[in-house]
């Protein structure tokens, strides 16, 4: 990761009349930085901060109408304190979301992680025989759009036009209806993992091809089999890669919107506040109530941040101290 | 790239990106102005062919020209014509609106009261239809365009194969339900279908129920009334016992069913012909229509599943022309030949039947009295008043009725309206409407 250390710290060392001696020149450049920056900094603030700050401030809005709120001016906005965030956590499709999106969590984060790392070793491992054909395949779900993912998924889950139930069927097993309650979350987990192992599994493998070979010829000498190699060798070594998996499928699971959005007309069992994305896409666009949107967003924001930078600092140490 | 540049060329690239952001606005300048006495109007619209209509019009109108702005669809487009009524500027002069819409898009100051203008027209409309332009109210918002009273779709040949005379009553309906239930455990006369809210707001009209209300200066909320609470047991009660399917309507698995003749009936408005030929295509011929069956066999009622009208936006500055642009659309014989024959919706116009109605839809070329059936329809929609939040309750609605079919539970349907009043209830009241019963 921080392969490379910047360059500007050369003047770190050097005597204070050395620096006294350059600053005429160093005032009249001290604008420099700032002018290598601006593309960066006006982009950041106009496509991130901006909206970020707009929607902290419509947070704390709402509106208000008159009598039966018929004709003009019958609406009026006004400052609504923290009434946004009381009326957002008070929900009662809230909390259920919000479990509903740990346990999706859990099904999705350690199998599509468990099984990226296992093809990525695999590949590593056999590195000459199987080639770049399956890696390409492996990553290429990756490359459909969520939406078109989900559409395909759709119709293999609904029984009548499935051919995965035709073919259970002429086997003689029951297919089960993937999109009725009991197997809904699996459903939508299902392709979460298959569009998700394909990225995680290039950058294990990206990161596995940097381990120096004397290494692994080393512990071949010493006697160490492929699955010992592996897991003495290997995985301690991709730690850090992981952890970045990790936190990335974290954010991901967070943020998981386009699949069940996609499944909800297909079927009785995606509710429109089936994750906490969809409750303030349904709170923004379908209840025309940008506030209280926003103070989801933030309170989404403030967790999703939380918890990210939570899990860098426990096991950030850890991860990363060969590189300190 | 030359080392030296690359700093530059990434500030000045970041600059025109910026600069471009800033003027992006201008691509959605609605373009109305008058250049010498011409006025040019834009008119946002997601029928289909919409803008072969508005060619004929241009080309007898040089002084009033109109342009038409394909939009998504009904969601999508008052989603943007909201945004840009907040924005100030944006908003085109013409809006095609759907009747449930209309009092969210008055509410929010989006369309102009044009009753000077077209008050006039009241009497070429059924009266249910001008009822949807007017709230009640001495204002008037738009020009009816389409309606979509609900009517009862059969397949004929599975009906005469069991000897089933199309059901003139729910209980006969429900009669029939179990007969193609027993003769063929595959089949189902219909759906109970958790992701349309508008076709059970029609059934529930049908049923006599209205479920917003005016009330002096307070809004009334019935959704949770005796007649909705019928309707929704009479389903609940079908769906329990499992004489029909308890799946959501347009999806794939749905289309499959009508094309395969597993789903031998369909509940719908008047315009579904058109999707029976998109979805049922090898069905063609075998299906037949009848009126919807009723609570009252002597008392005929019956309710609209979708239909929209045309308004006028508080942005335009030539609401005049634009008046008489939508009454031209939505009354002239002319029009309303072209909206049948191209735009293919079903005029709410009481005159299109005599003028523009004349054959069946080509799906139905078997049954040639496809429109009197419908006109009888149309005639017999019972009132019903939509409320300023009607997103928020439809979206309840499918929340609701989706947990209650999943459920197979006739109890879990009548407890899902306590959900939906509550909830439109609640949203009503916090932001600040004043609500009564």
């Amino acid at each position: 990761m921080t392969l490379l250390s910047p360059t500007p710290r050369s003047t770190v060392g050097a005597s204070p009349a050395a620096l006294a001696a350059r600053a005429t020149p160093r005032s009249r450049r001290v604008g420099v930085p700032y002018t290598f920056l601006a593309p960066a900094l006006i982009l950041f603030t106009l496509f991130l901060a901006a909206p970020i700050g707009y929607a902290a401030y419509l947070s704390l809005r709402r509106v208000r109408v008159t009598g039966l709120g018929l004709g003009a001016k019958s609406r009026v906005e006004q400052w609504a304190g923290l009434s946004n965030y009381a009326r957002s956590l008070s929900d009662p499709e809230f909390l259920p979301s919000v479990w509903r999106v740990a346990a999706y969590g859990m099904i999705v984060v350690p199998t599509m992680l468990g099984v990226a790392l296992l093809m990525a070793l695999l590949l590593d491992a056999g590195r000459s025989r199987v080639g770049g054909f399956a890696r390409i395949s492996i990553f290429l779900p990756y490359a459909v759009p969520a939406v078109v993912a989900s559409l395909l998924w759709g119709f293999l889950y609904l029984p009548r036009v499935s051919p995965i139930t035709d073919l259970l069927a002429a086997m003689s097993i029951p297919a089960p209806e993937m999109l009725s309650s009991s197997w809904v979350l699996w459903a939508v987990a299902n392709i979460a993992v298959w569009g998700g192992t394909g990225f995680n599994m290039i950058v294990l493998y990206t990161a596995l091809r940097a381990i120096p070979t004397e290494i692994k010829e080393a512990a071949r000498i010493d006697g160490a089999s492929d699955i010992a190699v592996a897991w003495r060798i290997k995985i301690p070594i991709l730690l850090p890669s992981l952890v970045m998996t990790f936190v990335f499928s974290l954010i991901a699971t967070l943020q998981v919107f386009a699949e069940p959005m996609t499944l909800r007309p297909l079927s009785n069992t995606i509710s429109t506040t089936w994750t906490p994305l969809m409750k303030v896409y349904r709170d923004a666009f379908t209840r025309n109530d940008i506030y209280s949107a926003a103070a989801t967003s933030v309170v989404l924001a403030v967790a999703t941040f939380v918890l990210s930078y939570g899990f860098l600092k426990l096991v950030g140490r850890r991860a990363f101290n060969q590189e300190d | 790239m030359n080392r030296k540049l690359a700093p530059l060329v990434a500030t000045l690239t970041a600059l025109a990106m910026v600069s471009a952001a800033g003027c992006s606005g201008s691509d959605d300048d609605p373009g109305s102005g008058t250049t010498g006495g011409k006025v040019e109007l834009t008119y946002w619209s997601w029928a289909p062919n919409m803008d072969k209509v508005a060619a004929a019009w241009n080309a007898a109108n040089p002084d009033i020209q109109v342009t038409v702005n394909k939009q998504d669809g009904g969601d999508p487009a008052v989603t943007k014509l909201l945004t840009a009524i907040k924005a100030g500027s944006g908003a085109p002069d013409i809006m095609q609106a759907e009747y449930q819409k209309i009092p969210t898009l008055v509410s929010a100051d989006a369309i102009a009261d044009i009753a000077t203008e077209v008050g006039s027209l009241k009497d070429k409309f059924p009266e249910s239809a001008w009822n949807g332009v007017t709230l009640g109210s001495e204002a008037v918002y738009g020009v009816p365009q389409d309606s979509g009273p609900l009517l009862f779709y059969y397949r004929a040949d599975v009906f005469d194969r069991l000897k089933i005379t199309p059901p003139k009553t729910w209980d006969e309906y429900a009669e029939a339900a179990r007969k193609i239930r027993r003769a063929n455990p595959k089949q189902h006369l219909g759906t109970f279908s958790a992701t349309d809210p508008g076709w059970f707001a029609g059934l529930a009209q049908q049923a006599g129920a209205s479920w917003w209300g005016v009330n002096g200066q307070s809004w009334t909320v019935a959704i949770d009334d005796e007649a909705t609470r019928k309707v929704a047991g009479y389903w609940g009660g079908l769906v329990q016992e499992g004489v029909i399917d308890n799946k959501p309507m347009y999806t794939p698995e749905w289309n499959a069913a009508l094309n395969d003749g597993t789903q031998v009936g369909w509940v719908s408005a008047v315009w579904g012909p058109g999707v029976l030929e998109g979805n049922a295509k090898d069905t063609k011929g075998k299906w037949k229509v009848a009126p919807l069956p009723q609570w009252d066999a002597a008392r005929p009622a019956t309710g609209n599943w979708g239909g929209s009208a045309t308004s006028v936006t508080t942005q335009s500055k030539h609401k005049k022309q634009a008046a008489k642009f939508i009454a031209w659309l939505n009354s002239d014989p002319a029009a309303l030949k072209l909206l049948v024959s191209d735009v293919n919706v079903y005029p709410s116009a009481k005159e299109a039947t005599s003028t523009a109605l004349t054959s069946p839809p080509a799906f139905f070329a078997n049954q040639a009295d496809f429109y009197q059936i419908a006109e009888e329809a149309s005639k017999i929609a019972n009132p019903f008043t939509y409320g300023p939040n009607v997103n928020v309750t439809y979206s309840a609605y499918s929340d609701a009725f989706a947990k209650a079919a999943e459920a197979r539970n006739a109890a879990a349907f009548t407890a899902a309206l306590s959900t939906m009043q509550k909830t439109t209830v609640d949203d009503m009241k916090n932001v600040g409407f004043t609500v009564t019963g």
